[in-house]
């Protein structure tokens, strides 16, 4: 079930690797879990992209990740170590370089506090002394392109996209290698999420960060992400590069969710959006999910009784562009990949 | 985009927003009640200081004496000086009051963070714990610890400060929870921030607007419970004066001698009464608005004389629009301008879309046409004209009878829009009733029932796309996906059969196969029922994929309008041109970019806004002519432009075809 990784990079040692990871909310055999046997590797310097809508349970591997949830089974390693069950207080040893940014730049800051005292929190923990303590606070704004007379200031002084450059400075100024982004640009506008973007890109190659980037929007996944997991109800739908799957979608729900992202081009969205309708896939909601078998099973035109029985394992194709494709969680994969949308309409 | 920021992260209790401190503030009569406690404490404290007479000193020859000279609040029954003694008695009669909140805090606050903090089970055992107290009658409790342990003040209301505890760990223990979702303190935690100073950094912060507001009022309780124990002779021993025991000695003359009741209850009614005011008027400044949002009245002004004439100058030849907004000016009451002199026009069975980043005005102006803006913001110009009557200048009467007939509105959160008390076939009959004169009188003049109703609801469920409208009817909006309740509030906005649709957002909350299901239906809509939809987004894909024009918006202005070929394929304004190039959708066949097109900057706040062009400081093609008043100028056939120096058309074929469009010049690139 492990996403093939991007390259060579198989014998060295993933910075975060999660397995069979399975998070519920509820108590077993009543509610489906949040979660379900969910794993993959992210590589140093890689990142990976974490796709899918709400209810998917992309959040919810982030949280379990940073220890905010604990979970049902599976496991969590960082650079090897296994941190699965390791509290928050014995994070403070353990997972030093593992770091979070959240979606939401409003509540993610203390507004009674300054930028200043809000960065140099981490360090306090991590016993940075005092006068290095500022020292890496300036040199954390300054990455994310804020003067350092920030640090004196108060969050309802920012903007939204300056927020979030601060909340990726608090990350930063930890000199993590491994950062968890929970939706980072979703609550941006256009040009601010631009900004924001770029400023990954950048850190990224700059530190050799691995990121987790969790989203529900595949361009933006595509522009910064070099594999991609799309989730579906808490299960791995299709997993693979970033170009197989958001190019060459081998999964009806990729397909599905592809196909109904607009682009702001009136001639092609037309065309995409006559594509999209005869694709023939359900309303959500139209139907429940069947209790067993495959979650798409009750939205996807293909779906068979053996949809409805029986779990699909996720294998790896044979139609990607390095001859081996995005590994896709479906009964009826050779016929999906025949779904996909006609060339022009992307 | 715009969700998360019109909801503030801690309404529970916040900063205020200009100093950003987690502080409360007071209004005139809480620092008037605030200064008369101070006053009190001082006064008790510093006593034998000042006090004019000995406490115990007895003047046999003015006993009960009303005030004078020499006693200014005159004397008891032995000749005691009232004042001296209402001085001397402050402290005991006012410090276990202050020790019982202190108690209670002690114990309650703790109490609630750790069981905010540990989760269900630790917080099931201290909310028993917490019942249990709650069920113990305070009072007999109180006389019981007297009867055991004897008349001790201060150990009599430490007692009475655990017994509060109890309602004070119930208040703390929700507050605590909400404020625990913030993702700042889950950010604290995975930074490994200990316990102890996540709960004293940031979630006690939180909370010290309701800390302020209890404590004064527990200390009221406990200054009134204090007095009462010391009237029915539980106070301190005789000879020592307490507002208690002065109130029950003037009681023993109330009818020979009335004036001795007045001082002392005074005082004791006034320092309660303090205590209330107080706490009600402890609050923390509201809302979150930016810096300079508020102060300058000169930005509304600036930019409306001319396009004005520029609009008037360029009217659409359209002789009969269903909307036809003319010069639209949207102000705070005495404040900036938030709209200023927007104009554009809507054909019968179009879709129009108002496209711009947050903070541009779409929403406002969207709002301002059915007059639904909120409190203190007002149309200050313009006019608004729907089918032959100008909207701007309805009174309230009028506009509430188009709302809903000719004019229905859906927005952005769904189950917002949606009471969560009554089932959807109750808040979908009672709009058809009213609105379709169905349970009054029938179409032949007898009186058709519910049925009726719940036959056109059905109907109109089925007309959104709802494959069971039976079921739905009888369901509550809990248990109804986003995108099925939107589809809810469409039936809703169509109960009255209107003409124009106002979308704001609709499809922002929802995932995006859904909100291409939802575009889809608003399409068949428009084809099917020659409904016209004014929809307000953000997203260029959802404005390409369901309007017919565009009018995108920029700091207040329309910037930029046309057929949303002409303005997505061939922009002329750098404004769009730029917001085009900012999104991450790369057409097949091209590589993905390294770094995106961005804007640098941000939208200027309203009170910020140049007389010039108001994109000239974020555009790299600003010029020094850009500081003067822009224009509106025709652009790409029937468009209009606001830029002295708009974008050059592109390549026809690029544009015939649609795709793929090139991307356009970066204007404003960063680096």
């Amino acid at each position: 079930m492990t996403v093939p990784t991007s390259s060579g990079t198989a014998a060295s040692v993933p910075a975060l690797s999660v397995s069979g990871l399975t998070v519920r909310y509820g108590r077993a055999g009543k509610v489906p879990p949040a979660v379900d046997g969910v794993s993959f590797d992210v590589a140093p310097g890689e990142t990976l992209g974490l796709v899918g809508e709400s209810g998917s349970g992309k959040s919810t591997i982030g949280k379990a990740i940073l220890g905010l949830q604990r979970p049902a089974a599976g496991r969590v390693l960082l650079h090897g170590a296994d941190i699965t069950r390791a509290s928050l207080r014995q994070r403070r040893v353990a997972a030093i370089d593992l770091r979070v940014v959240f979606q939401d730049p409003y509540s993610s800051l203390n507004p009674a506090q300054t930028i200043g005292q809000t960065l140099q929190e981490p360090l306090r923990v991590l016993r940075v002394p005092k006068d290095k303590r500022w020292r890496r606070v300036a040199d954390g704004l300054a990455a994310v392109g804020l003067p350092a007379d920030a640090a004196g200031r108060y969050p309802a002084q920012f903007s939204g996209g300056q927020r979030q450059r601060i909340a990726i400075a608090r990350a930063l100024v930890c000199e993590p290698q491994v950062i968890v982004l929970d939706e980072p640009v979703s609550s941006l506008d256009l040009s601010t999420q631009a900004q924001v973007l770029n400023l990954l890109a950048d850190l990224r190659g700059r530190h050799q960060l691995a990121l987790l980037f969790i989203a529900h929007d595949l361009s933006v996944v595509r522009f910064l992400a070099q594999r991609v997991v799309v989730l579906y109800r808490g299960q791995v739908m299709e997993a693979g590069l970033v170009e197989d799957v958001t190019q060459r979608p081998g999964h009806p729900y990729t397909i599905a969710l592809t196909a109904a992202a607009p682009v702001p081009q009136p001639a092609a969205q037309a065309r995409r959006r006559a594509a999209r309708e005869a694709l023939g896939i359900a309303a959500a909601g139209a139907a429940p999910p069947p209790a067993a078998g495959c979650p798409f099973a009750a939205r996807c035109p293909l779906a068979t009784d053996v949809c409805r029985a029986e779990r699909p394992p996720l294998v790896t194709g044979d139609d990607g562009a390095d001859g081996t494709g995005s590994a896709v969680a479906c009964h009826h994969s050779g016929q999906a990949r025949g779904l996909r949308l006609p060339a022009g309409a992307a | 985009m715009t969700a998360p920021s019109l909801t503030p992260p801690l309404n529970l209790a916040g900063g205020p927003p200009a100093a950003g401190r987690g502080r409360p503030r007071l209004r005139a009569g809480g620092a008037l009640s605030a200064a008369w406690l101070v006053i009190l404490l001082l006064a008790s404290l510093t006593a034998p200081l000042w006090e004019p007479y000995p406490v115990d000193d007895q003047d046999s020859l003015h006993t009960l004496a009303g005030p004078s000279g020499s006693h200014w609040l005159g004397t008891d029954e032995l000749g005691r000086d009232v004042l001296t003694r209402i001085a001397a008695g402050g402290w005991i009669s006012v410090g276990p009051g202050l020790l019982a909140v202190v108690v209670a805090f002690g114990i309650g606050i703790p109490l609630a963070l750790t069981a905010a903090e540990h989760g269900r089970w630790v917080e099931r055992g201290s909310s028993r714990f917490a019942e249990l107290l709650l069920a113990l009658p305070s009072m007999i409790i109180l006389l019981a610890f007297v009867g055991a342990v004897g008349v001790h003040m201060w150990a009599i209301m430490t007692v009475l400060g655990v017994l509060l505890s109890a309602p004070v760990y119930r208040i703390f223990l929700g507050q605590a929870q909400s404020v625990r979702t913030l993702l700042y303190v889950d950010a604290a935690r995975v930074n490994g921030v200990s316990s102890l100073r996540v709960n004293l950094r940031h979630v006690l912060p939180a909370m010290a607007t309701t800390i302020a507001v209890q404590a004064a009022q527990l200390f009221a309780i406990g200054v009134l419970i204090e007095a009462g124990l010391a009237f029915m002779g539980f106070g301190p021993k005789v000879p020592t004066p307490s507002w208690g025991g002065l109130i029950a000695d003037a009681s023993q003359n109330v009818y020979t001698d009335p004036w001795l009741m007045v001082p002392t209850g005074l005082v004791l009614a006034l320092t309660v009464i303090a205590a209330n005011v107080l706490a009600d008027s402890v609050q923390t400044g509201t809302g979150r608005a930016g810096p300079g949002q508020a102060g300058l009245g000169q930005a509304g002004r600036a930019g409306r004389a001319p396009s004005a004439a520029a609009v008037t100058a360029s009217a659409p030849p359209d002789p009969d629009p269903l909307l036809d907004v003319r010069d639209l000016t949207v102000a705070v009451a005495g404040g900036p301008g938030l709209v200023t002199g927007v104009s554009f026009s809507m054909r019968r069975g179009t879709v129009l879309g108002l496209v711009g980043e947050s903070g541009c005005g779409k929403t406002m102006t969207a709002r301002a046409l059915p007059g639904l803006l909120p409190e203190g913001v007002q149309v200050a110009g313009g006019s608004v004209w729907f089918a032959g009557r100008d909207l701007a200048g309805l009174p309230e009467k009028e506009l509430r009878a188009i709302r809903g007939r000719d004019i229905a509105m859906i927005s952005q959160e769904p189950m917002v829009a949606l009471d969560p008390v009554f089932s959807i076939g109750y808040q979908l009959t009672q709009p058809i009733r009213r609105f379709r004169g169905v349970g009054q009188h029938g179409v032949d003049g007898h009186r058709v029932g519910r049925a009726e109703a719940r036959r056109i609801a059905a109907g109109l469920l089925a007309q959104v796309g709802i494959t069971n409208p039976r079921r739905v009817l009888r369901s509550y909006p809990h248990q109804l996906s986003g995108g099925m309740a939107q589809r809810v509030c469409i039936a809703l906005a169509l109960t009255g059969s209107p003409r124009l649709l106002i979308a704001d957002e609709p499809t922002t909350a929802l995932d995006v196969t859904v909100q291409a299901e939802i575009l889809s239906l608003l399409r068949s809509l428009v084809r099917d029922t020659g409904l016209s939809v004014l929809i307000v987004s953000h997203d260029l894909g959802v404005i390409a994929d369901l309007c017919d024009d565009v009018a995108v918006m920029y700091a207040g202005q329309v910037v930029e309008s046309g057929t949303v070929a002409a303005v997505l394929g061939q922009p002329s304004h750098p404004y769009t041109a730029a917001l085009l190039g900012a999104n991450p959708h790369v057409s097949e066949g091209l590589p993905v970019p390294g770094r995106l097109p961005s804007i640098p900057g941000t939208v200027p706040a309203p009170a910020d806004w140049p007389a010039g062009c108001r994109f000239a400081g974020r555009c790299a093609l600003a010029t020094a002519a850009c500081a003067d008043p822009v224009p509106a100028t025709r652009a790409h056939g029937g468009g209009r432009v606001r830029c002295i120096h708009p974008l050059s058309p592109w390549p026809e074929p690029n544009q015939a075809d649609g795709l793929p469009v090139p991307r356009p010049v970066e204007p404003g690139v960063t680096s």
